[in-house]
């Protein structure tokens, strides 16, 4: 049974892998950027949470459309003063300038809230489960943060299916010079996704840091990992294939912790790695978004 | 240095117009020179300065080596990796291996260097099934599993790091080799950079990260010329781990060698001084040391001001320092383009 519940702790972990690279997945596919601070963006999310409940005493569920806010803003000013002018240079701008967020973002939460864990506690929410039968458990906060995963990757393949700035995103995903011909701002699309890419991040970054308890600065260097890997395991450009990459992933690092407790990191690594070299293009691969 | 050869082109008027291609020029022989000259006298130096200045010297010539390295992949062969500390750190953990075979770590350090190679050649495959960020995250993965699977070695010193502590020379000696070996593989790394962009796959490289499919389509074995640049890279980064541990007397902290800061440095150093430029890294290094020497006391505000520095750099002067330099007076001590001019 402990084997069949690693796996049930694995799905659930890679809710949030999912939703983290939701937003990697889409910016890459409108922007043809891989932003590298994603994973210092998460962390990012998941300071604003637990400084606005230690700070402000926000209630701890308001602290999830808190830093969803947040980070949208920031989203949006981060597309329009720096990666804007990054897409008109060379290719590598936009990783060089990512990298450079990457890291300005984990040193500045150093210097002003040092070291030390924040903590973000969600109460007996955190502890308490549900008895499946068998042996069988699942915690409820895990629950939570899967079915959340799956309403928001469900909620932005209806957005990009069924809305125009949905269609739009997807035109330009597929041909930018053309979407642009046809009189639409390109700066406005770009915006778009990022603000729903840093909003995504900061919703995975709360409940991150909500599942760990707290949230140390340099976290995002295991994060930005873990999305990557959650996309290119999936399939680039496929929302569901990046559900199923983060539970790939999830899946992956809880057998890995169930063999040995210091596993799951090279455990996950390995797998990505093994899809890369057999299956290049991920499990859902396509070529164009959603 | 200015091989000029001069080929007759009929004009539009039915005139011949004389081209002239040419590479180098005052600068580049009177450069060349003056480098040639310092590496002479850095050689020198052990007999002329306090071991303390060598010792800090050994930082700037990895840092250069580093740089250089780096450049090469992303600025000249458009691969921008920031997974490079896979090979800085196995090759400072190689020199553990040839130690405990009883081979001194001087000569090491060769040994470390091209088995270093031979591993980034397979890796080489997986990797270059990602492009552009992905290829830069997909390598990042490849240092992290590095260091993961060392780190599982007993025999390494577990994730506790180790010393080297079979060096037995006195002092002043190990100090007087360990810079000779540090001057030693950056002025080969330099000039290996140098050398392989003044040749036929040099140019491979430079079409290829221009646009790739074009140079394809002329015949440029695109894969060949990048893969070959891997390796290369991965090799003298391996050998640049390998000064950074001898002159450290082994590793303190895998995850610290094993770092995605030296990514950052790398990064920096080269987007400051010049991506693409043979020069920029080495004045990109020289910056970055003076800095790290005068600043790294003052926390991690400075880590901040070097990220918010490579972003400004990287959108306002592309170039780099060196780069807009050289490209406002076209003026290079390692002479890279060919020239043209046309006499009529």
């Amino acid at each position: 049974m402990n084997w069949v519940n690693a796996i049930l702790q694995g799905v659930m972990l890679g809710g949030i892998f999912a939703i983290a690279a939701s937003g990697l997945s889409l910016v890459y596919g409108v922007m043809r950027i891989a932003n590298l601070a994603h994973g210092d963006l998460m962390v990012l999310g998941g300071y604003v949470a637990a400084m606005s409940a230690i700070s402000y005493g926000v209630p701890v569920v308001i602290t999830i459309p808190v830093s969803m806010v947040v980070l949208g803003v920031v989203g949006w000013l981060v597309q329009r003063m720096v990666l804007d002018r990054a897409l008109r240079l060379e290719e590598m701008t936009p990783i060089l300038v990512t990298f450079g967020l990457s890291v300005i973002i984990p040193n500045v939460l150093v210097e002003l809230f040092t070291n030390n864990s924040k903590p973000l506690s969600i109460g007996s929410l955190g502890t308490a489960s549900l008895d499946l039968g068998g042996g069988l458990t699942v915690g409820w906060f895990p629950l939570i943060t899967f079915v959340l995963a799956v309403v928001v990757l469900s909620a932005l393949h209806v957005f990009l299916r069924r809305t125009q700035s949905g269609r739009i995103l997807r035109a330009t995903s597929d041909d930018p010079s053309t979407v642009r011909l046809m009189g639409v701002d390109s700066r406005r699309v770009y915006a778009t996704a990022t603000v729903i890419a840093f909003a995504t991040v900061a919703l995975a970054g709360t409940l991150y840091t909500m599942k760990q308890g707290g949230i140390t600065p340099f976290e995002g260097r295991l994060t930005v990992l873990f999305a990557f890997e959650a996309v290119i395991i999936g399939g680039l450009g496929s929302v569901w294939g990046t559900l199923i990459g983060g539970i790939t992933l999830g899946v992956a690092q809880a057998v890995g912790a169930e063999i040995s407790p210091d596993l799951p990191l090279l455990v996950g690594h390995l797998v990505f790695l093994t899809v890369l070299a057999v299956r290049p293009q991920g499990i859902l691969g396509r070529s164009s978004l959603a | 240095m200015s091989a000029v050869q001069q080929q007759d082109v009929p004009g539009a008027t039915g005139a011949a117009t004389t081209i002239a291609v040419s590479r180098g020029g005052p600068g580049a022989r009177v450069g060349l020179g003056v480098a040639a000259l310092l590496v002479v006298l850095l050689a020198a130096l052990p007999y002329l300065m306090p071991p303390g200045t060598t010792s800090a010297l050994v930082k700037l010539f990895y840092l250069i080596t580093l740089a250089s390295m780096w450049n090469m992949l992303a600025g000249y062969a458009g691969m921008v990796s920031i997974g490079q500390q896979a090979y800085i750190g196995l090759g400072a953990y190689g020199v553990f291996v040839v130690n405990d075979t009883g081979m001194n770590v001087w000569s090491g350090t060769v040994v470390v260097t091209l088995a270093i190679a031979l591993i980034a050649w397979p890796v080489s495959y997986l990797a270059f099934r990602l492009r552009g960020g992905y290829f830069a995250v997909g390598t990042w993965v490849l240092a992290e599993v590095a260091r993961l699977i060392v780190i599982r070695f007993d025999s390494l010193g577990a994730g506790q790091g180790r010393s080297l502590d079979s060096i037995t020379e006195d002092p002043l000696l190990r100090r007087a080799y360990t810079y000779w070996l540090a001057l030693a593989v950056m002025v080969v790394a330099v000039l290996t950079v140098y050398g392989v962009l003044r040749s036929r796959f040099g140019l491979d490289m430079q079409a290829t990260r221009d646009e790739e499919v074009a140079a394809q389509s002329l015949g440029v074995q695109v894969t060949r010329a990048k893969r070959l640049v891997f390796i290369l890279t991965a090799a003298g980064c391996a050998a640049a781990g390998a000064v950074i541990c001898i002159s450290s007397l082994g590793v303190a902290d895998p995850d610290a060698i094993f770092g995605v800061q030296y990514s950052a440095f790398m990064i920096f150093m080269v987007v400051i001084g010049g991506i693409g430029t043979v020069e920029g890294p080495v004045v990109g290094a020289l910056l970055y040391f003076i800095l790290d020497e005068y600043l790294s006391q003052s926390g991690v505000w400075y880590l901040v001001v070097l990220g918010v520095a490579a972003i400004v750099i990287a959108l306002y002067l592309p170039r780099g320092l060196w780069g807009t330099f050289a490209h406002r007076t076209g003026f290079a001590v390692f002479a890279i383009r060919h020239r043209v001019t046309a006499r009529s």
